[in-house]
């Protein structure tokens, strides 16, 4: 898409555009090419020599078995959030999708957690679930299970999946509203005529027209998992017990930041950027495919 | 619709109130464990009902923070979060409704290369470039200042392209019109485009006032001067020991604290933050 009608001026372009791309290349491309960069190299102790490396630091991560546990552990996390989340609001839009009475109320009543920073989300289930004074650990215990996230790893695992999904939940319903409020009435008022039942009706009509949101939905969570979980981890199990929420952008927050290994980390930085990249291509043949249809 | 079933509608009431309140309960704890003294919460259970504590707790962390961890006065981290907040959706109109005009309504060699530029930023979280990230704004002197707080987080791709398929959608006749009259770019840019601009930028400020003030890698790795901390961050750093060392009513005070100008944002300004986030993920 191009527009007919321009401006003309040899230099008010440039100058528009200057801002923006001072700010891209300082603090964008140039750490992305010094990330590329160190992730060849390897530092001594006290960081006074470097010495390039070649390919030595990706080698060693895929030998670290820590580095290999925590794809596990992050593909786990991530594929936790990302269906627990959808399946959650999948079924309450369907819902407020059907009740006449109420809709409004119950939509605002819902997109409240949207605005809580996910390390405060990380901290109000943490505090729910502390392993002495938490509310819900004194029912679990109630109900005869011992709980302490802070010692258990599919427990410590459990708890970073809850706040995650909960914090996730508003922007999955506003988005599955949206994309049920978009499919016609006249479709499903036509099944119930030939007398398909609401679960029927959901599983042929509603939801493959939603296919498309589903599937933007779907990338959006993972990378959500993938990044911006962090807070959530780092305010609640820092990735312990022992590496079991130990998710690769923690991983490589703790190595550069905490550990100082600035050729480790590096490599890592660098194996995150191809899965974002794969992410973000998967999300523009999304949007590709949206717009044929 | 044609069919009624009132069974079925019983249920989805049902749902949709048990899925309110999963969404309350942790919101409704926080704020109850906020209004008591800590030894009232460190009773196992603890109160399910506010206390007479809350004009105490909150002053406490407005002025003096908490007692164990970090003493950072939430006073001082709500202006710093809300400097965040503001500067971060301000600065990112600012530079990407210029840039998007520039690319829009200007032919110019270089135009794709810049456009691919911005784009490509898309794939460069600060995530995935932590430490190196953190090095340009130490060489830049740029740590524990407002400008190292917000500036690196300025640059949008998303923003750009928000105001660039606005503008695609805005009709050849008015800048014909524009050109007809003999109006100077600059001339039409002030008088026409902003104008029209301004659903889109007030749907833009919602969502990243919002993006602004929740901000918690950057502000952690760059921050290290008590009086620089952000609400999210000194909630962090009063969390000291696990479990039962902390101030839990403080810790808990500041959280409300932290959660309410967003929120507040996000209900007030409803109709426009829907709209910000179905447009911006387009």
């Amino acid at each position: 898409m191009e527009k007919r009608v321009v401006f003309r001026s040899a230099w008010l372009p440039y100058v528009l555009v200057a801002p923006q791309i001072a700010i891209t290349l300082v603090f964008f491309f140039w750490p992305a090419f010094q990330a590329v960069w160190y992730s060849f190299q390897l530092q001594d102790a006290f960081g006074l020599k470097t010495q390039f490396v070649g390919l030595a630091n990706f080698a060693a991560l895929f030998k670290d078995g820590n580095y290999l546990e925590s794809f596990k552990v992050t593909a786990i996390f991530s594929v936790l959030v990302a269906f627990i989340g959808i399946a959650i609001s999948l079924l309450l839009a369907t819902m407020a999708d059907r009740v006449l009475r109420g809709a409004m109320a119950y939509k605002t009543l819902l997109i409240w957690p949207y605005a809580v920073a996910p390390a405060i989300a990380g901290v109000l289930w943490a505090f729910l679930f502390a392993p002495s004074i938490g509310v819900v650990t004194y029912v679990l215990k109630g109900w005869g299970i011992d709980w302490n996230w802070i010692l258990k790893h599919d427990q410590a695992m459990v708890l970073v999946v809850i706040a995650s999904v909960w914090k996730q939940i508003s922007y999955n319903f506003l988005f599955f509203l949206a994309g049920l409020q978009s499919i016609p009435r006249s479709l499903i008022e036509a099944a119930a005529i030939d007398g398909a039942s609401p679960l029927r009706r959901f599983w042929t009509i509603v939801f493959p027209l939603l296919s498309p949101t589903t599937f933007f939905l779907l990338v959006v969570n993972i990378v959500y998992a993938f990044f911006d979980t962090f807070g959530v981890i780092d305010a609640t199990t820092q990735g312990g017990p022992a590496q079991a929420t130990n998710i690769l952008v923690y991983k490589v927050y703790h190595d550069g930041v905490k550990a100082a290994d600035l050729g480790g980390s590096s490599a890592q930085s660098v194996i995150l950027m191809f899965i974002v990249i794969a992410l973000t291509v998967a999300q523009f043949r999304f949007v590709e495919r949206k717009v044929q249809y | 619709m044609v069919e009624n079933r009132p069974w079925l509608t019983f249920f989805s009431h049902f749902v949709l109130i048990l899925g309110v309140l999963a969404i309350a309960f942790p919101l409704w704890i926080t704020f109850v464990a906020s209004t008591h003294t800590l030894e009232a919460i460190m009773q196992v259970p603890m109160p399910l009902w506010p206390g007479d504590q809350l004009v105490e707790n909150y002053t406490q962390v407005l002025t003096a923070g908490s007692t164990m961890g970090s003493k950072a006065a939430a006073g001082q981290m709500l202006v710093n979060s809300l400097v965040m907040a503001l500067v971060i959706p301000l600065g990112k109109m600012v530079i990407s409704i210029i840039s998007a005009f520039a690319i829009v309504y200007f032919r110019f060699p270089l135009r794709m290369f810049f456009f691919w530029m911005i784009f490509i930023t898309l794939m460069l979280p600060v995530e995935v470039r932590i430490i190196p990230t953190f090095k340009v704004i130490a060489d830049l002197g740029m740590l524990n200042t407002y400008a190292g707080l917000t500036v690196p987080l300025i640059a949008s791709a998303t923003a750009t392209f928000l105001f660039r398929q606005f503008f695609m959608t805005i009709p050849d006749e008015f800048a014909e019109a524009a050109r007809v009259d003999g109006a100077s770019p600059m001339r039409f840019f002030w008088d026409v485009l902003m104008p029209l601009s301004k659903t889109t930028m007030a749907a833009l400020f919602v969502i990243q006032f919002i993006y602004g003030w929740n901000q918690y890698l950057w502000p952690l790795l760059i921050t290290t001067d008590e009086s620089m901390y952000t609400t999210v961050i000194g909630i962090k750093r009063m969390i000291v020991g696990s479990d039962a060392a902390n101030e839990w009513n403080l810790i808990m005070a500041t959280a409300i604290l932290a959660m309410l100008p967003p929120a507040l944002v996000v209900m007030l300004m409803q109709k426009w933050f829907v709209k910000g986030l179905v447009e911006t993920e387009k």
